[in-house]
């Protein structure tokens, strides 16, 4: 089925302004009557609670966290990008809506990536008056610096925490919500069901991880902000809480779950060092600014570093992409790493790594300022390692960090199923086929401060508030569900952890669906992933009991959702018969080893409907129509 | 290496709790802190026991989740460093390591490690924030901000929210939390206008929540694992100070 994502037409720059010209409103006295469901607080959820609550909707907010500010936006490192053309280096709205695009691989609409670049602005603004402590020059204007992907700076920064500080700014909104009593706040609530009336999102169904109490909450819209889904890998940069759950129990509900299979892996993450791992640790984007990667030009050279010479060195990216070098986008960088690697050139204990050399930038700028600009990430990388970044190179390898896909939304952040708004790294919309860095954070909070309080209006103009109340059979029925998965895991007793489930489904995953993935691969992973599905409901072992503070359980359910969720992606991935941005089908590339896309017959959004547990999924798409961009081969060369 | 595991188990609030002896096998001296309870617990689970609770989510040292007290140290013995960013070559083979959760009065425990730190939530939303409507704020340079202010802004910004100057202090004082978040609003010109009500609304907020007042015992400056100065809370003194005085 050919599905509409609702984009204005008429000239680019004018769309989004003439859109919410049109937008039906609700009147300030009527809008404490509508009660707004926000799940998640990262800083899309964080951002849409704060200002819904402001504008005088009630608000239930809800965290699977002890406080909603350690939703894991807070670990976003680098920074936050925006068009406002400080640094007088050619930029624009429509630089930054161009260089979006053709990050994403030409994957995106114009629609909502034009409108992201132009709320970009507004975005640095809002939390510059919520007291976010942004980098400043000595003339106290705001500094910039360059992320991958662009030629311009446009990236705000605070030190290398600018997730934690921008968080902090929507909690901070948030929190005086609270105070003023516009937002409910429920910590330590995970949402297990979403509840459908008459096609309609009507409310949710979440479990107190304290008491183990599983209730019902009616509203007359949900937004779920929960971030993303790489977790199915078991190793990534995410938390370790993030999971598909809300999003795919939505999924189940009837939401369409869009481009699952476009991930991103990471180039500059902390090498593996064993089966024990249970995370993977980010080394930001900007230290690609001054650090060069490397490796030996001889296969199986395994002397330190420092006695590879000059001329037995191969900074493959400055190599292979002159005018962008170290600063290529991050699925092109994460490519080359794993190339260099394959081809055995790859350093470190187990050759999987290749090397982030600060030596030059050290010669040429001197420690202090090395230090001035990354302190926090040297200290990281010596604590993990018990390695001296500044004495010796870094040792980087990519790792799974942020998932393009999720679920459907048309231009209102509204998914197929009535009342249903996705936001943030949940849904599917601004980023193509690739994210570029510094991108997620503005992503997020141009749809929590700037898209969301206009297109849920809209919405909520149109209907009764309070039509459906918790009263209503299908609560009654949702609980019933979410009672029966949780008796049926806690009884079945096998011999496996669910955290041994995990890692099983997490190597199949990066073996098969990683970041070279084949036909024959992918056939693979649909063969082995349902197999490991029936042995966990046959041999799970879920210790403990259901109405208790219970982390075995949290993780089972979790597990199970990526259990299903894995397939689904693998299923994606291997429809797209295409390579582009962080999906790399290695049928298909330029004879230099470039993604080389069909855009004849890929050029759509892939939109997957669930038809049944045992069901193939409907395929539905969305053609994707290009007016102000060309489809360019995207070289960064 | 083989460890000898003092952990704090406890089922609820409301029962007793005390410390089991659990024996951590085969510890790679690699993995962090939290890696090697992943362990054990995976063999507590095998053995069809109860694993040990503990909070942790981003494993960077960022989301402020982590929270144990390790050999009387919250979050052990690493200078400037959380629980799970510990690695385990800090430890040597055969050493006993007491595990304990934060013990404050205002963090009724949970489970486990686990307490409830929600009292910190309360104290920002008495007023650790400024008021800024969303949309409408003027353009980002349009109030300059000097360079020192906006680093000493980031210094106190830096605090991770974790609760282990709680924990630290013998008084069980959140005066380093508070001061840090009032003081980074205070430096700010964004944060002056509420600048005093808000020094004085955030103090009352952390009495009432029952934690302590400071001594003076630095504890709190020495178990921060962001590094939180506390000439924050001479910052925070001065900003109450100066409030009182201009409402009297």
């Amino acid at each position: 089925m050919i599905i509409d994502g609702k984009c204005p037409t008429g000239p680019l720059a004018e769309r989004w302004d003439k859109y919410r010209r049109e937008m039906k409103l609700v009147n300030p006295a009527n809008k404490r009557k509508y009660k707004i469901i926000v799940v998640g607080t990262g800083l899309a959820g964080a951002s849409a609670a704060a200002s819904l609550g402001e504008m005088g909707y009630q608000v239930d907010s809800f965290c699977y966290q002890d406080s909603p500010r350690r939703a894991h936006s807070i670990a976003a490192q680098g920074g936050i990008n925006a068009a406002k053309n400080y640094q007088n280096d050619g930029d624009s709205v429509y630089r930054l809506f161009y260089d979006t695009i053709k990050g994403g691989d030409f994957r995106s609409r114009e629609s909502n990536v034009y409108r992201l670049a132009q709320i970009s602005n507004s975005i640095i603004d809002q939390c510059v008056a919520q007291g976010v402590p942004f980098a400043r020059d000595y003339a106290g204007y705001l500094d910039n610096r360059s992320f991958g992907g662009a030629q311009v700076s446009r990236t705000f920064y605070a030190r290398g925490q600018t997730g934690q500080q921008l968080l902090l700014g929507a909690y901070s909104a948030l929190s005086r919500q609270i105070k003023a009593g516009t937002v409910r706040l429920h910590t330590r609530s995970e949402m297990l069901d979403l509840v459908v009336v008459d096609g309609e999102a009507k409310g949710i169904t979440v479990r107190d991880l304290v008491t183990g109490e599983i209730s019902s909450y009616a509203a007359d819209a949900v937004c779920l902000c929960t971030g993303g889904y790489v977790n199915v890998y078991y190793l990534s940069t995410n938390a370790q809480g993030c999971s598909v759950t809300a999003t795919f129990r939505a999924y189940k509900k009837g939401a369409y779950f869009a481009n699952p299979c476009y991930t991103q892996i990471h180039p500059t993450c902390i090498p593996v060092t064993g089966e024990h791992q249970s995370k993977l640790t980010l080394m930001s984007e900007s230290l690609r600014n001054d650090g060069r990667v490397w490796v030996p030009l001889r296969k199986g050279d395994r002397r330190p570093p420092n006695e590879i010479v000059e001329g037995e060195r191969d900074y493959y990216l400055e190599r292979k992409y002159p005018s962008f070098g170290n600063l290529a986008p991050r699925d092109i960088s994460s490519r080359a790493a794993k190339e260099v690697c394959d081809e055995r050139r790859g350093v470190g204990p187990t050759g999987f790594g290749v090397y982030l050399d600060f030596k030059d930038a050290i010669d040429r700028l001197g420690e202090d300022t090395v230090r001035q600009r990354y302190g926090n990430l040297f200290e990281m990388y010596e604590r993990i390692t018990d390695e001296n970044g500044y004495k010796q190179p870094m040792r980087i390898y990519p790792a799974l960090h942020y998932a393009m896909g999720g679920l459907w939304v048309d231009y209102n952040l509204e998914s197929n199923l009535k009342g249903l708004f996705v936001l943030g790294e949940a849904n599917f919309s601004d980023h193509g086929a690739n994210r570029l860095g510094a991108s997620a954070l503005m992503q997020g909070l141009a749809d929590g401060y700037f898209v969301i309080p206009y297109t849920i209006g809209n919405y909520l103009a149109q209907i009764k508030p309070g039509a459906v109340t918790s009263d209503h059979v299908a609560f009654a029925e949702s609980r019933e569900n979410v009672n029966v998965v949780t008796k049926k895991l806690l009884g079945i007793n096998g011999r496996k952890t669910p955290k041994e489930f995990h890692r099983q489904l997490g190597k199949i995953m990066w073996e098969n669906v990683g970041m070279a993935r084949s036909e024959a691969s992918l056939k693979r992973a649909l063969e082995l992933i349902p197999v490991l599905r029936d042995e966990f409901w046959q041999n799970v072992r879920v210790v403990g009991n259901g109405s208790e503070l219970n982390q075995e359980l949290e993780r089972a359910g979790r597990v199970a959702d990526f259990l299903e969720f894995a397939e689904l992606l693998t299923r994606d991935a291997l429809h797209r018969n295409e390579s582009c941005g962080g999906h790399f089908r290695v049928e298909h590339q330029m004879s230099d080893g470039e993604a080389r896309r069909d855009d004849d017959n890929y050029s759509y959004v892939a939109a997957w409907g669930y038809q049944g547990a045992e069901t193939v999924p409907e395929l539905h798409k969305e053609p994707l129509v290009f007016e102000n961009v060309h489809l360019g081969i995207r070289s960064y060369k | 290496m083989n460890l000898n595991l003092f952990v704090w188990r406890q089922k609820g609030p409301n029962e007793p709790g005390k410390l089991e002896e659990i024996k951590a096998i085969d510890v790679s001296p690699d993995m962090s802190f939290l890696e090697m309870l992943d362990e054990v617990n995976e063999r507590l689970v095998h053995q069809g026991k109860d694993p040990i609770a503990f909070d942790h989510d981003c494993r960077e040292g960022i989301c402020g989740t982590c929270s144990q007290v390790i050999n009387g140290v919250p979050h052990g013995p690493q200078e400037k460093t959380t629980t799970c960013q510990l690695h385990m070559r800090k430890f040597k083979d055969g050493d006993s390591i007491y595990i304990e959760p934060w013990r404050a009065k205002a963090f009724p425990l949970v489970k486990d490690l686990i307490v409830d730190r929600s009292a910190l939530d309360r104290i920002i939303q008495a007023g650790g924030y400024t008021s800024a409507h969303t949309g409408g704020a003027p353009d980002g340079n349009a109030i300059l901000i000097p360079k020192p202010c906006a680093d000493r802004a980031m210094d106190a910004a830096e605090c991770i929210g974790c609760g282990a100057c709680v924990a630290a202090c013998p008084n069980g004082s959140a005066m380093l939390f508070t001061a840090a978040k009032v003081s980074q609003l205070a430096y700010l010109p964004q944060g002056k206008p509420e600048a005093a009500r808000r020094a004085c609304v955030m103090t009352d907020a952390m009495v009432q929540e029952g934690f302590g007042n400071c001594s003076n015992h630095y504890e709190c400056e020495a178990a921060c694992p962001k590094g939180i100065k506390v000439s924050f809370i001479a910052k925070l003194n001065r900003e109450v100070l100066k409030a009182r005085c201009e409402s009297i």
